[in-house]
């Protein structure tokens, strides 16, 4: 009697596992989440693993896609640069993911670049990057220079009316890239060499105190002076704590920040950075009704009304539902079909407007200067008239302002030479 | 459609107000304070000045409090009020100067400005400060006032002065007397100008005696008096001949600041890997969590900021010395005299303290808040000025240097902690418990770890990676001053930290580093054993 209970029951939950298992394989639409949750980077990256939970989760809500739900597969590459390109591997040729949602530094994402080329897999790239780049695998929804430092430092020029510049950034590929570009934008505009200051530290870095005096005694020559930070994540609090010591405010010589977002500034005592200016395509606190609908939801989704948001979540909110109605479109999740069904797509931002995925998988959007607030907010001081379209190779270096990108029939090439009329292919 | 009309009577009031300048105006105070309300940056600064303006009694706590940013609209009625925070915000209002009482905060929304209402309030409450009662105040009301000198600014400086007793602000105010009269027609009142300028070390007084010496367009020098311009010429040279020496100053500061963090941050793992020989690669979590339990201190006291640093120290000591004992009785001790697994096994409670933290804090990192104490600068003249964080940090470090040496010097503990250290077979046969001081001693490492924590939550972002940036400065400083040696630690980190910030302004902040780790890897080549080599256990080994 009991083995036959047993029996019964084991056969019962036999089934059940059949039933069930199959099903959930052919009938869910998997999407990768290739975020670091350990490591250096896990502190601005969890927050966007999370933001794609909750996009997933919505999805689903509204009855998923394609009449199938979607699943998320989330890895861990530890801010370790070879493992995202192992990780990358195994989502999209072991677990077969339709889309790959993440990385943070342009040191990961150039690392997945290959595997994402060989297994014509589709990643979407969330943050501000420094340009020079388009893949046919890849749709950058995060600034591109054009949308970022280029407006920034058009505000400082003839809003603020800065004439001497310091440029001072971390020292790696996006802060070098990025000052070269505006090295040639400033030089352009007649700004001479000697009204020029570059500066590099190392990641990390925490001891600002000749930094910041040496940019006193730059901008004490009584011309208006300004600093374009690159500074990466860590040590932009020792330096703007720093400058706050050293009794230099954001009246006297503004700083403009590209990689200040909320989520650094809810770990910061705000006070030395009143002021300061940052540029993104978001801010938390733009004033639109779906930006209120998006904090609503993510708060309500990780259940703490004290979380903030910021570009990058904003960026992953417009690439997933590009994504969608490019797979809506295309009716399949096939990485060609799907990449030639998402140009042209438009998918609205959080700022009210709409955003379009452009020929070269770069996005239009706002470009927004905020001064920070005590409170760890933005409060928006200048904002663009139009939405801006992302240009993946600068117009200011003599190089790559020959180059242009278009994945469409016309050209489909990342990097088409218009003098020598030749695309030279795959060089990242 | 009060907004609006008030902005125009504003206007009008405004230019009333520049007439007659001392007559106070309530009613334009009124109606500024009400324009103040408006979400246009161009309204609000212009309602700032009508305040500035007015010459009402409250014009200047107003005025102050919207910088502050503490001056908050009641959304229920709309009057503004000025808000002291604390356990129990406080208010006042703007308009009558009458007490409130306790407010809701979720009722208050802030007053924002931008960057060019800053500036303009600045010099708006630098002209309403002349008078202030602080002689401090007074002298930067003047300076402030340098940039901006006009016929009004000029009228209430020569006002100022003729009623100032002060030497300080009289000296302010006769540089800024003389900045302006550097324009004046009167050629002997520019020599007498240039004359007065000559010893004052200010950023702005070079700036126009450097303009004096130019030439315009055509290549004619601007300055038409070859007196004047040899006067110029010479306080220039003085000033730059001064600042060059300050600058030097600076630079010995700033590297000595940077080596007594280092010494602070090397202290704890000289008695770990010094005395004991112990390779504890998770002294820099240690550190960590020191700067972690200043922060759980300053959520526990939110409005005693000022004092929650020195509540916080005894608790980051207990804290981490505690966590030290504990990875000494439950890892180290199992491990002594296996160097290579020592390291291994601390590298691994290392990732889990860091991971573990992650877990209970989350990734993101805790925003520590400094005490009004800790912020600003010592301004010893116009050339140099010290910041006070640094200034704190030094003396600290200091008093746990020699604290730590006398207690290794002059207790019983640290003469057994010793003898362990020289001769462990020698010390047991003495009666000295040995595995009770080796977790003493780890503890007391650890301890000084969670000190260096609390001075690094000043300087550096509290999170998960705090730890990791400063472990590979700790090892370096102690092996370079020499394993086991209290003194060499502190004379490695020093002149690591002069050196280093002597190499910046020369190779870049990039380059400095790495010089210096070539210099200390070419030094452990000839000298193995550091500057001051110290017998010990490790020493031995």
């Amino acid at each position: 009697m009991t083995l036959r209970v047993s029996t019964l029951l084991a056969a019962a939950s036999a089934a059940w596992l059949l039933s069930v298992v199959p099903a959930h394989a052919a009938d869910t639409i998997k999407v990768g989440v290739l975020h670091s949750l350990s490591g250096t980077m896990a502190i601005s990256e969890t927050t966007l693993k999370d933001t794609m939970l909750m996009l997933i989760e919505e999805q689903n809500k509204k009855g998923g896609l394609l009449g199938k739900k979607l699943e998320a597969v989330v890895v861990d590459p530890a801010s370790n640069w070879p493992l995202f390109a192992e990780k990358a591997r195994q989502l999209v040729e072991k677990d077969k993911v339709a889309a790959v949602f993440g990385c943070w530094t342009s040191v990961s994402r150039k690392s997945v670049l290959p595997v994402f080329e060989e297994l014509n897999g589709l990643l979407f790239y969330p943050v501000q990057y420094e340009g020079e780049e388009s893949s046919k695998n890849v749709f950058y929804t995060g600034a591109a220079p054009n949308q970022q430092a280029i407006p920034a430092v058009d505000y400082l020029m003839n809003d603020i009316g800065v004439k001497r510049w310091v440029l001072a950034g971390t020292d790696y590929v996006y802060p070098r890239t990025t000052n070269k570009i505006l090295e040639a934008y400033l030089k352009a505009k007649g700004v001479a060499e000697a009204d020029l200051m570059i500066n590099y530290t190392p990641f990390g870095h925490s001891d600002w105190q000749s930094i910041v005096a040496d940019i006193k005694k730059f901008g004490g020559t009584g011309k208006k002076t300004a600093v374009v930070s690159t500074i990466n994540g860590d040590a932009n609090v020792p330096f703007y704590k720093e400058l706050g010591n050293q009794g230099v405010s954001a009246a006297d010589i503004p700083v403009v920040a590209f990689s200040v977002g909320e989520e650094e500034l809810s770990g910061i005592d705000t006070k030395p950075l009143v002021g300061h200016l940052a540029a993104w395509n978001y801010f938390m606190s733009v004033d639109a009704p779906i930006n209120a609908e998006f904090i609503k939801t993510w708060h309500a989704f990780i259940k703490d009304p004290k979380r903030v948001t910021n570009d990058p979540m904003e960026a992953h909110f417009i690439g997933f539902n590009m994504w969608v109605k490019a797979v809506t479109a295309a009716g399949s999740t096939d990485p060609a079909a799907v990449q030639k069904a998402i140009i042209g797509v438009e998918a609205p931002n959080l700022s009210g407007g709409t955003s379009k995925m452009l020929a070269n998988h770069h996005i239009t959007k706002p470009v927004l200067i905020g001064e920070i607030q005590e409170d760890g907010q933005f409060a928006t001081v200048w904002q663009t008239d139009a939405l801006v379209p992302g240009d993946a190779w600068s117009d200011f270096l003599p190089d790559s302002k020959v180059i242009e990108a278009d994945w469409t029939a016309k050209l489909n090439c990342g990097n088409y030479n218009t003098v020598t009329k030749k695309c030279s292919g795959q060089n990242y | 459609m009060r907004l609006p009309l008030g902005i125009i009577a504003g206007a009008v009031l405004t230019i009333v107000g520049a007439a007659v300048p001392c007559r106070a105006d309530d009613a334009a105070f009124a109606s500024g304070l009400e324009g103040l309300k408006s979400s246009s940056f161009q309204a609000k600064g212009d309602a700032a000045t009508q305040i500035a303006d007015s010459g009402a009694e409250r014009a200047l706590p107003a005025l102050k409090a919207l910088l502050d940013g503490h001056l908050r609209v009641r959304v229920p009625d709309g009057d503004l009020v000025i808000v002291t925070e604390g356990a129990e915000s406080v208010a006042v209002d703007a308009l009558t100067g009458a007490e409130i009482g306790a407010v809701d905060k979720a009722d208050l929304k802030k007053i924002i400005i931008n960057n060019q209402m800053r500036g303009a309030l600045h010099t708006a409450l630098a002209r309403l400060s002349l008078r202030a009662p602080d002689s401090g105040a007074r002298v930067a009301a003047v300076e402030s006032l340098f940039a901006s000198l006009n016929d009004e600014t000029l009228a209430l400086l020569r006002g100022a002065l003729a009623e100032e007793r002060d030497g300080d602000v009289r000296e302010a105010l006769r540089t800024a007397l003389a900045l302006a009269d550097l324009d004046a027609v009167d050629t002997e009142r520019r020599r007498v100008a240039v004359a007065t300028l000559a010893g004052s070390l200010h950023p702005e007084v070079r700036n126009r005696l450097g303009v004096v010496l130019e030439s315009d367009a055509t290549g004619a020098p601007r300055e038409p008096d070859d007196l004047v311009r040899q006067a110029a010429a010479a306080a220039i040279a003085y000033i730059d001949r001064m600042r060059s020496l300050f600058g030097l100053l600076e630079t010995v500061f700033f590297g000595l600041s940077l080596g007594f963090v280092l010494v602070l941050a090397a202290t704890g793992l000289a008695i770990t890997f010094g005395v004991m020989g112990v390779i504890n690669m998770a002294h820099g979590e240690l550190m960590m969590l020191g700067a972690y339990a200043t922060w759980v201190v300053q959520q526990a006291m939110p409005y005693n900021i000022e004092l929650s640093l020195l509540a916080a120290l005894p608790v980051a000591f207990l804290v981490a010395a505690l966590a030290g004992v504990v990875i000494e009785r439950g890892v180290v001790r199992f491990l002594y005299g296996r160097p290579l697994e020592t390291l291994l096994a601390t590298f691994g409670v290392s990732l889990i303290l860091q991971q573990g933290v992650r877990t209970i804090f989350s990734p993101l990192n805790r925003a520590v808040a400094t005490p009004d104490w800790m912020s600003g600068q010592l301004v010893i003249n116009g050339a140099l000025a010290i910041t006070y964080n640094r200034l704190y940090i030094i003396v600290f470090s200091i008093a746990v240097f020699f604290a730590l040496l006398a207690i290794l010097r002059f207790t019983t503990l640290g003469l057994q902690v010793r003898a362990v250290a020289q001769n462990r077979g020698m010390a047991r046969a003495m009666g000295v418990r040995a595995g009770w001081i080796d977790a003493v001693t780890f503890g007391l490492g650890s301890g000084v770890a969670g000190l260096a924590g609390v001075a690094l939550s000043q300087l550096t972002n509290v999170g998960p990676n705090l730890g990791q940036a400063h472990i590979v400065d700790s090892f370096m400083v102690v092996v370079f001053g020499g394993v086991g040696n209290l003194w060499g630690t502190l004379v490695a980190g020093l002149s690591l930290g002069v050196a280093n910030k002597f190499l910046e302004p020369y190779s870049g902040a990039v380059l400095a580093k790495i010089a210096v780790l070539v210099f200390i890897i070419l030094f452990i080549q000839r000298r193995p054993r550091g500057l001051f080599p110290h017998r010990g256990r490790a020493a031995e080994a």
